[in-house]
């Protein structure tokens, strides 16, 4: 296979196993998960520090600089926010609403 | 790019795999807190690796903006209430979008100055040019759900004359800057590219409905994560394809299991308001007679009533009523009343959002009972109290084809004996339309803030 091959190939099977692993979800867990998926696409700050760690221009580092600030705003905070409200309602909560989850 | 060692390859891998068991713990209550640490825990990882592989100029000015977004996300991410967290989601996907659409077009720069340009892969710019436009769409978009939500602007669609024809002229544009992107690239393409970008983004979200905000913004969430995707591919770099199409994957489906939820189409959620006809409801305050009451006769209802089921709704969380609310319910209950609360899948902001919100009040789970497990109840209960919600519980749903809400299940409280509303004033529900249940004459009015109502409704019911 060539590169573009793998990339692809890579992209489908990615495609299929975002939908897998979410399909059994309860609509009470929704904000929860959109939440955790949006900290989740906050690792285009890998990406940011890659480009703006090898830029040899001033003006492109400092829109690198900018994206990294956004996107460490978009990474951490979307974990901090997604583990607040998930802290409120696994704690005690957890057996019965993985009852209600097996119930249906 | 430099050429990556294999040692560094197996560790991205790594943090692709703990993405994906991020998400599946995310799905599953028992497991969902630990899925979102492995999920950052797998985010720290790949961001500190390309430091320890590669040699990285300006790394002190990287590091110290790395702080500053942390710092500002986590600050953020405490601080904000749990009412005001839909559009504190909503920010965090747009500048995650944004940083996407500049580190495309930085990308971009680069591939333009390399020696052998000429031999870029036309499908390397065509993922640049992709990542700009969405990354871009993404930013205006949340900004603009963001401002709905914050209620900076009105939460009612928007839609101008020329609307449509302004919106397909820039998808065109875009489209025809994005051939050009592939087909002669220069720095100036793509930042038009983005630009229009930006008003595409801006256009996507004005006629959208408040109602229907939370589902957009789990589809804008869902491209953020197909441009991060796209990155990814520009860049080589497995992390970001695989976390980004894994986002782009179950945004989209999670996407439609809300709409579903809420009895909508995507595309009529978008696209509705052009289409007309979903303006139904002025919006403004009706003046027909209704029946209204006070704490005290409200109290003298709930207090002499054998089943009692509680519709929380966005008001009570605004006015911050939860605990109060509790209260109350615990004072019944002392009674001898028998108390549940309805939950509507989409009651807050978001699907989910009250349970966070009453979990937050110390409300025991066990009197959280799902629509579908408990509208056959409401037939045989005495007494219905809706506290701050509306849409949620109005019949147009069911008898309106014109509503905008048409279709979506709702919880069935109009088949209660007696019910009893905590309302502000008259003005419609967050969807702009008039309920109909508001008139009837098994219908009793509270109006008032929902924590003073609710304080005053306390304090009758402990005298009873």
């Amino acid at each position: 296979m060539d590169d573009g091959m793998v990339w692809l190939t890579i992209f489908v099977l990615s495609v299929f196993v975002g939908v897998e692993v979410i399909s059994k979800v309860s609509s009470t867990l929704h904000t929860p998960l959109m939440s955790g998926a949006n900290a989740i696409h906050g690792i285009i700050l890998l990406g940011a520090v890659l480009v703006t760690g090898q830029t040899e221009s001033t003006v492109a580092l400092v829109v690198g600089l900018v994206a990294i600030v956004l996107a460490a705003v978009n990474l951490v905070g979307g974990f901090v926010v997604t583990d607040r409200m998930l802290q409120m309602f696994v704690r005690r909560k957890a057996p019965a609403a993985a009852d209600e989850g097996a119930g249906r | 790019m430099s050429a990556v060692p294999t040692w560094a390859q197996l560790v991205y891998l790594l943090c692709a795999v703990g993405f994906i068991l991020a998400l599946k713990g995310l799905s599953g209550p028992r497991t969902a807190r630990t899925g979102n640490l492995v999920g950052a825990a797998a985010a720290v990882v790949a961001v500190v690796l390309p430091f320890t592989y590669l040699d990285l100029d300006h790394v002190p000015l990287i590091v110290g903006a790395i702080v500053v977004g942390s710092l500002v996300g986590a600050l953020g991410a405490r601080r904000v209430q749990m009412t005001q967290m839909p559009q504190m989601v909503a920010l965090f996907n747009g500048v995650g979008g944004g940083a996407a659409a500049l580190v495309a077009l930085l990308e971009l720069d680069e591939l333009l100055h390399l020696s052998d340009a000429a031999d870029v892969e036309s499908f390397v710019l065509a993922a640049t040019a992709f990542t700009v436009l969405v990354g871009s769409v993404s930013f205006a978009g949340s900004v603009i759900t963001f401002a709905k939500l914050q209620e900076l602007m009105t939460s009612r669609p928007v839609v101008f004359a020329g609307l449509p024809l302004v919106f397909g002229a820039a998808i065109l544009a875009s489209l025809a800057l994005g051939v050009l992107t592939v087909t002669n690239a220069t720095l100036g393409i793509g930042v038009g590219l983005a630009v229009l970008g930006l008003i595409v983004g801006v256009l996507l979200v004005l006629p959208v409905g408040g109602a229907d905000v939370p589902i957009v913004i789990s589809l804008l969430n869902a491209f953020t994560g197909l441009t991060v995707a796209a990155g990814g591919y520009v860049l080589s770099n497995v992390v970001l394809l695989v976390a980004g199409t894994l986002v782009g994957a179950s945004g989209t489906f999670l996407t439609l299991l809300m709409a579903r939820a809420m009895g909508r189409s995507v595309p009529n959620i978008l696209f509705g308001a052009l289409r007309g006809g979903s303006t139904l409801g002025a919006g403004e305050a009706s003046d027909r007679p209704v029946r209204s009451a006070g704490p005290e006769d409200v109290a003298i209802l709930l207090g002499y009533a054998d089943r009692v089921i509680i519709v929380p709704g966005y008001g009570l969380a605004v006015a911050q009523a939860q605990h109060t609310l509790r209260e109350l319910v615990e004072v019944l209950q002392a009674r001898g009343t028998r108390v549940d609360y309805a939950i509507h899948p989409v009651a807050g902001r978001m699907p989910g959002h009250m349970n966070v919100l009453l979990a937050e009040a110390q409300v025991p789970y066990e009197q959280l009972v799902e629509m579908d497990d408990i509208n056959g109840e409401f037939k045989h209960t005495d007494v219905v109290l809706v506290v701050g919600a509306n849409d949620v519980v109005n019949p147009a749903a069911r008898t309106t084809p014109s509503a905008p809400i048409y279709g979506m299940p709702i919880l069935d409280v109009d088949q209660a004996q007696q019910v009893v509303f905590l309302k502000r004033s008259m003005r419609p529900g967050f969807a702009g339309i008039e309920n109909e249940l508001l008139f009837d004459p098994r219908t009793t009015l509270l109006f008032g803030d929902a924590k003073e109502s609710l304080t005053k409704l306390l304090a009758a019911a402990k005298g009873l």
